[in-house]
């Protein structure tokens, strides 16, 4: 009797032990979780709430003071898009970013390609030179950039000239926006060479062999080779490459704002730009939220191609 | 870790055959041209460099001095001795050392839950942390500011830290991650099979296992707090308060433009980034091909 009823005993417990064991294999994913996902939202979740919202009303200085906007609609939007200004910057900003993007995968996939061609020797020095490059800091790259163009000192006026590429002794390269926004192409697409090269480099040196060797029995060319078998292969990491850049470049802010002294005028305006003077330059913070909310609308496409790719290529398991 | 690290590691060799000679001019061409690429590349930096070792006169010359002839420091005693440069190595040191302890110990334990137990939501959350990177600061920033002004959290260090989370975090988490999948469950649970319990088994074998990627993790997010500069330039408005990257953008302004001291205070900038990043250049090359990021 007494046995039974001890052995019963154990087995209640050993049953609530057992649940609560699963209860707890159940929750501690969440409970990991939660700090890490608290400071998303109240940091990242909760100001785009904010944003969109900002977006529908009149913020400003009186609005900012109170910390209570005022509920106007679609004010800011109708305000936006009437305004021939803004559609100029979007223009702008997408083909400064349509420029910036191709020069960087282009450049980038051919340093790539000259990496497998090079000798052991120059691989390391090359590979440790982009390392170099990719680690400067962006403020840091932008002051010597401007270093270079500079009017009078500057290396690149001296060099151009001295290139019989034209006179350029004292050329003022931001006088004219053309030329202004060559520096900043250079200055960004250098300074994202490096991640491109590097990664597509990686992807390069793992493409099998066999392949390769099959296509040159079957009597391809290298650049037929090269078309359809490598580049196949490689498409993921262009897609991610690609979206990738397409959202780097298309909110360039600091590269233009450090450069030009905080003070770009309004030909040197990109939407990321654009946005910021309005709200803090101009405290019409409403309007530089509803900018603000269709640059993220124009990002999202690309993060979209983005996200896609990450999913299907098994990165997220 | 990506998509191509999967596929097996095999070099490309070259698979047409022919005269040696022809070979060796060719590779000799290919050489050539690679160092031309690295000289253009890496230019910008030893322009930098060159400069801040250059007395001024050698600086302001209408024909370039390629080598610094007359080395000095005196650039660097200039750019140290600039207002606020103290106050503003203070500052990004508090900075990116609580940011990288927050965000280390916030995204080892939501990476853990990532990688290492199945339930609902996973991917969704996953999906979020991926998302979130894409989000541009320049559009956050608008309603970050009016936030921290509700708070009372504008021109403090700590409102520019919790801010630096909304970019550190999502990316530690990510590399966490990936490190943590690196470990194959067997090694775990062969542990524990020997009589190890779970905590045992995680601080005994799961630890140790990923201290590299921890160490890469807390660099990458060093890098990315120290080279950060929206946040700290429209948020920090007391000079005591800025930050390095802040103090070396508003340097021009001080007076005039001084290359020398500026390119000095650039290189000072640049190299404790520089020294991290060759430390974890490996790591970068081929294990972050998709979760990458880089500002």
């Amino acid at each position: 009797m007494a046995s039974v009823a001890e052995s019963e005993f154990t087995l209640a417990s050993r049953r609530r032990r057992f649940s609560r064991r699963r209860l707890g294999r159940i929750a501690a994913p969440y409970v990991l979780l939660a700090p890490a996902a608290a400071v998303v939202a109240v940091v990242l979740a909760y100001p785009l709430y904010l944003l969109g919202k900002m977006s529908f009303e009149k913020y400003g200085l009186f609005e900012l003071i109170r910390h209570k906007g005022r509920w106007i609609g679609t004010a800011n939007y109708s305000s936006i898009f009437h305004d021939a200004e803004f559609w100029r910057v979007v223009l702008r900003t997408i083909a400064f970013t349509a420029v910036c993007v191709s020069l960087t995968m282009v450049l980038g996939t051919a340093i790539a390609l000259l990496l497998l061609q090079v000798g052991r020797v120059m691989r390391v020095a090359l590979t440790t030179g982009l390392v170099l490059v990719w680690a400067i800091p962006t403020i840091v790259a932008v002051d010597l950039w401007r270093w270079m163009v500079d009017f009078e000192f500057g290396v690149a006026n001296w060099t151009l000239t001295k290139l019989q590429l034209g006179d350029f002794i004292r050329h003022d390269w931001f006088a004219n926006p053309w030329t202004g926004f060559g520096v900043f192409t250079a200055l960004i697409v250098w300074g994202a060479i490096p991640f491109v090269s590097i990664t597509v480099y990686a992807g390069l040196a793992q493409v099998p062999h066999e392949l390769l060797e099959a296509a040159a029995i079957d009597g391809a060319r290298p650049w037929a080779a090269f078309r359809e078998v490598t580049l196949p292969l490689l498409k993921p990491i262009f897609v991610i490459l690609t979206s990738l850049s397409i959202i780097w470049d298309f909110q360039v802010f600091q590269q233009i704002w450090v450069m030009l002294d905080g003070r770009p005028n309004s030909d040197y305006y990109t939407m990321a730009i654009y946005a910021f003077h309005e709200s803090f330059q101009i405290s019409e913070y409403g309007l530089g939220a509803a900018i603000a909310v269709v640059m993220v609308m124009f990002m999202f496409a690309a993060t979209l191609v983005y996200l896609r790719q990450m999913l299907r290529t098994g990165e997220v398991r | 870790m990506s998509s191509v690290t999967q596929i097996a590691p095999t070099p490309v060799a070259p698979v047409v055959t022919r005269p040696r000679a022809r070979k060796r001019l060719r590779k000799a061409g290919w050489n050539a041209l690679g160092l031309l690429v690295l000289v253009v590349m890496v230019f910008p930096v030893y322009w930098m460099v060159a400069t801040a070792f250059k007395p001024g006169h050698d600086i302001l010359s209408y024909t370039p001095q390629w080598f610094p002839a007359h080395p000095t420091l005196s650039n660097f005693t200039d750019a140290v001795h600039q207002p606020f440069f103290w106050d503003a190595v203070k500052n990004s040191l508090i900075v990116v050392s609580v940011v990288v302890a927050l965000s280390l110990a916030l995204a080892f334990l939501a990476a853990l839950a990532l990688a290492k137990f199945n339930f609902y939501g996973r991917k969704g959350f996953i999906v979020i942390i991926l998302g979130v990177q894409m989000v541009p600061l320049a559009a956050l920033i608008i309603p970050l500011y009016i936030l921290m002004s509700r708070l009372g959290q504008v021109d403090k260090l700590s409102g520019v830290i919790v801010m630096y989370l909304t970019f550190v975090l999502p990316f530690a988490v990510w590399t966490l991650r990936g490190f943590l999948l690196g470990v194959p469950k067997e090694l775990e649970e062969s542990a524990m099979v020997d009589g190890a319990t779970r905590f045992g088994a995680f601080v005994r074998i799961l630890l140790p296992l990923v201290g590299p990627g921890l160490v890469a993790t807390s660099i990458f997010a060093f890098i990315q707090a120290w080279n950060e500069f929206i946040i700290a330039y429209v948020f920090l408005h007391t000079p005591e308060k800025q930050t390095l990257m802040v103090w070396l953008a508003s340097f021009t302004t001080l007076r005039g433009t001084d290359w020398g001291p500026l390119m000095a205070g650039a290189t000072l900038c640049a190299l404790p980034v520089i020294v991290f990043f060759l430390l974890v250049q490996r790591r970068i090359a081929f294990g972050l091909t998709a979760g990458a990021v880089k500002g």
